[in-house]
């Protein structure tokens, strides 16, 4: 079978579960004795290593294989979690995340064997004593089952019988068949999309069915699937004395059968049973209630949930974007017709709410991203000898997906550097009168327009002399300017290229790369990023980011015949000024806003906008915040608010400076987008 | 106006464009569109040669000045100013002409390289010259033309 096309749902699952096994061993750290961690873990890579298989991926599969001997020991108890299991099953977990990486890149899994880790594994294995043949070669039974589904429904959501309610009747029969001995099988079967008389294949496998055990009950209904009205699967119960092996082998031998997923079902009567603890056989009850609860796990979001691959989502976003315009076109048509209006403001409202539901489908909780991030800080930790903990909140903020997967790495850089530069080392901590431990704060929330993340850390503090010092020392400013400077000019100044303070260069950050990287990546999401300091005490990194990207509410200036738009997130208000209220500091312009002193920008000298001068009393001000600061931007004239499509310049233009981007007007005119960033 | 990328054995097809009494061909390869003058925005801070940016049906492409480039009087927009939208690796630009005249098809005895004038800036947007019986077409080197300044 050709399994490429079914790669990215690979990789994508296997990221997950990379990622669950990652957030797992990391609570299982500081619970060692938690049994629901290593179920977890042992599932995971059991999944993982029936979707590596399929794909034929074979150096995962040894790999997760051994992770498992290991792991099914310590669910029998015959071994015991050690800081050293621990380390080794991190271990793994990069290695399959390095097989995962090469995936990505090359399409195949690459020659590392990652025999060292096999062999921790093994001597571990050994180290317990040579009484886990039977179970292993257990395992590895029910693998070979498993291991042979198909790669789309090797989840455990796809085992759709798991999941099936049963009425009361369905379940006496099942309790029934129980006592006499039977055992009821839920079977979930696949046909191929490419069948054409699926009622047929059905058919023939009713009849299969028929001659194992006794069907008590199929869903769709027999009727519909006679009737064809199902989709590519279903699922029935059977009452039988044969094996689940007997039922997939004779299952699969049916032509078009793509897949067919056998479990034992226990009804809930017997679950209590069980709970009871009855130890005939101890072992398999396990296996059961495991599936149970991940039954239970998957349920609420196997049924609701759709993977939709990002194209088509962008895709749909462009249409509604496309959308938008013609609605705004319609808008600028001038119009008496009353019943007109009430049919574009009707329409506004849809492809307003059209547009919020597509941002939704696109939005991502952050937790996707600082799931890396418990790993990271006690990697670090280790690293610098730094005893140090993560506080994390708001993990539920959402994000567009498009900033999801660009803001990992300059939070990694932030991390990195609270931990390695903000923290002091235990002893200069003990002695400042600080706990030893450091602790690393990551925050998310969203605030209006935006959503703000916040890298903190209780360290040490900016030494702004020492920041100063160094940037007289390399030349990045002179004494003058020096002199000049408030507390947070030279903060910014660590934003420049190649602008590091730590004396030596460590492994980990100091390399004089980073923070210049990090606030460039940030601003190209359209966001800003400033530091908030206090010597002694810790800093903290603030990241502001748009909660969208595609589509933006716009205030539409004019500044001589030109149209402009200035996002509105950026804007605090407009005022009414009078000329004579416009007052010159060193040749720059101010006004003093309610006891705020606010620069003044001539919108129309830096933008080279060509304007008659005509004297007048009073000139509109649109404020503008852009952080803390402010400034007020000088329009000739207000067009309105609207919501606006942002498109972005292309190639040769996308490094203008002070356009962000342009949109399309109703009228088909191309305004630019100013950015508020560069400006303020 | 749509234009597909027709190419018979031997011969290269080229749109000839006119400035003042110059004559330019544009090979058909890179073409994407020819449209008619329409309303160019600004774009402050950019290039000089860059007029500003028109929105084609729902695209934003950037509109160039190639008497700029040639160092010749500016633009001036008649009834027969057309904007050549052309594309290097996926990224399309307009480019200003006077006139667009016709296509000619020259074959590769027709086409002559040129030796580049390395003191002449502009010897690098011309790559050679076609020969169509006793007219002259200066072939133009589009890459080298809309490249971003270096």
């Amino acid at each position: 079978m050709d399994v490429s096309q079914y790669l990215e749902i690979f990789i994508e699952e296997a990221k997950e579960h990379l990622q669950n096994l990652n957030v797992t061993l990391l609570e299982m750290e500081k619970d060692a004795n938690n049994k629901d961690y290593i179920n977890e873990i042992f599932r995971v890579a059991h999944t993982i290593k029936g979707m590596a298989a399929t794909m034929g991926f074979k150096r995962m599969t040894v790999l997760t294989h051994d992770m498992e001997n290991v792991l099914s020991e310590i669910r029998t108890g015959a071994i015991s979690v050690s800081a050293e299991l621990l380390d080794v099953l991190f271990q793994c977990l990069d290695a399959l995340e390095s097989y995962i990486e090469l995936i990505i890149n090359t399409g195949n899994e690459g020659a590392e064997e990652n025999q060292p880790i096999i062999d921790r594994l093994n001597a571990i294995l050994a180290g317990k004593g040579d009484a886990p043949d039977k179970s292993k070669s257990k395992t590895a039974a029910t693998v070979i089952v498993e291991a042979s589904k198909e790669p789309e429904v090797t989840d455990q959501s796809e085992k759709k019988h798991l999941t099936m309610p049963f009425n009361d009747y369905e379940k006496n029969a099942m309790i029934k068949a129980k006592e006499e001995g039977f055992t009821t099988y839920g079977v979930t079967i696949y046909i191929s999309d490419s069948c054409v008389l699926k009622s047929a294949r059905a058919f023939i496998i009713f009849r299969t069915l028929e001659k194992l055990g006794q069907i008590i009950k199929a869903y769709p209904s027999v009727q519909d699937i006679e009737d064809e009205k199902f989709e590519s699967d279903f699922s029935v119960f059977v009452i039988s004395t044969e094996t689940a092996q007997k039922f997939h082998k004779d299952l699969t031998s049916i032509a078009e059968v793509e897949a067919v997923l056998v479990d034992p079902i226990e009804t809930q009567g017997e679950v209590q049973d069980f709970s009871n603890k009855d130890d005939a056989k101890p072992k398999l009850d396990e296996n059961e209630r495991d599936k149970k609860t991940q039954a239970k796990h998957t349920k609420p979001t196997a049924n609701r949930t759709v993977r939709v691959d990002i194209e088509r989502l962008d895709n749909l976003m462009n249409l509604v974007s496309e959308l938008i315009i013609v609605k705004n076109g319609l808008e600028t048509i001038e119009s008496n017709n009353q019943n007109m209006n009430e049919q574009i403001e009707y329409l506004e409202r849809i492809t307003t709410n059209l547009h919020d539901a597509v941002m939704k489908v696109r939005m991502v909780p952050i937790e996707r991203v600082f799931n890396r991030f418990p790993r990271l800080i006690r990697d670090l930790s280790r690293k610098l000898n730094k005893n140090m903990e993560l506080h994390m909140s708001g993990e539920e903020t959402e994000l567009d997906r498009t900033v999801i997967d660009e803001i990992g790495d300059p939070l990694v850089h932030l991390i990195r550097n609270a931990g390695d530069h903000g923290l002091e080392p235990p002893a200069e901590r003990v002695a400042a009168g600080k706990p030893e431990q450091g602790n690393v704060y990551l925050d998310a929330y969203q605030d209006g327009n935006n959503v703000v993340i916040e890298v903190a850390e209780d360290g040490r503090g900016i030494n702004i002399e020492k920041v100063k010092t160094k940037a007289l020392n390399n030349g990045a400013i002179t004494r003058d300017q020096a002199d000049a400077m408030s507390d947070s000019d030279i903060i910014d100044l660590l934003f420049r290229p190649s602008f590091s303070t730590t004396d030596k260069i460590s492994d980990v950050s100091g390399r004089g790369v980073g923070l210049d990287v990090v606030k460039t990546k940030i601003e190209q999401l359209g966001g800003d990023i400033e530091v908030k300091t206090a010597l002694g005490k810790g800093s903290t990194f603030i990241i502001r980011l748009p909660l969208t990207l595609a589509i933006i509410q716009a205030l539409m200036v004019k500044i001589g015949e030109e149209k402009y738009a200035i996002p509105l997130n950026t804007i605090q208000n407009i005022e009414d000024v009078k000329l004579g209220d416009i007052k010159y500091i060193q040749n720059q312009e101010f006004i003093n806003l309610r006891g705020h002193v606010v620069p003044i920008v001539r919108l129309d000298v830096l933008l080279d906008v060509v304007t008659e001068e005509e004297v007048r009393e009073s000139v509109t001000v649109v404020i503008v915040n852009k952080g803390d600061k402010q400034a007020g931007f000088v329009v000739d004239g207000l067009i309105g608010q609207q919501e606006i499509v942002i498109k972005t310049l292309g190639k040769y233009l996308n490094n203008t400076r002070l356009i962000a981007g342009s949109t399309i007007l109703g009228d088909g005119e191309v305004a630019l987008i100013l950015d508020v960033n560069s400006l303020v | 106006m749509e234009v597909n990328q027709v190419k018979t054995v031997g011969t290269t097809q080229f749109i000839v464009v006119k400035f003042d009494r110059e004559q330019y061909g544009v090979n058909i390869q890179y073409i994407q569109n020819i449209v008619r003058m329409m309303r160019i925005t600004r774009v402050p801070n950019a290039p000089t040669y860059i007029k500003g940016v028109i929105n084609l049906r729902g695209e934003i492409i950037p509109v160039m000045s190639v008497r700029y480039k040639f160092e010749l009087d500016e633009d001036v927009y008649t009834n027969a100013t057309r904007i050549i939208i052309v594309k290097v690796d996926n990224h399309a630009m307009g480019l200003l002409v006077d006139e667009v005249l016709e296509v000619i098809q020259l074959s590769e005895d027709q086409i002559e390289k040129i030796v580049r004038d390395s003191q002449d800036e502009k010897a690098k947007f011309v790559y050679a010259v076609g020969k169509l019986g006793n007219e002259l077409v200066t072939l133009l080197n589009i890459e080298a033309l809309i490249g971003v300044d270096e």
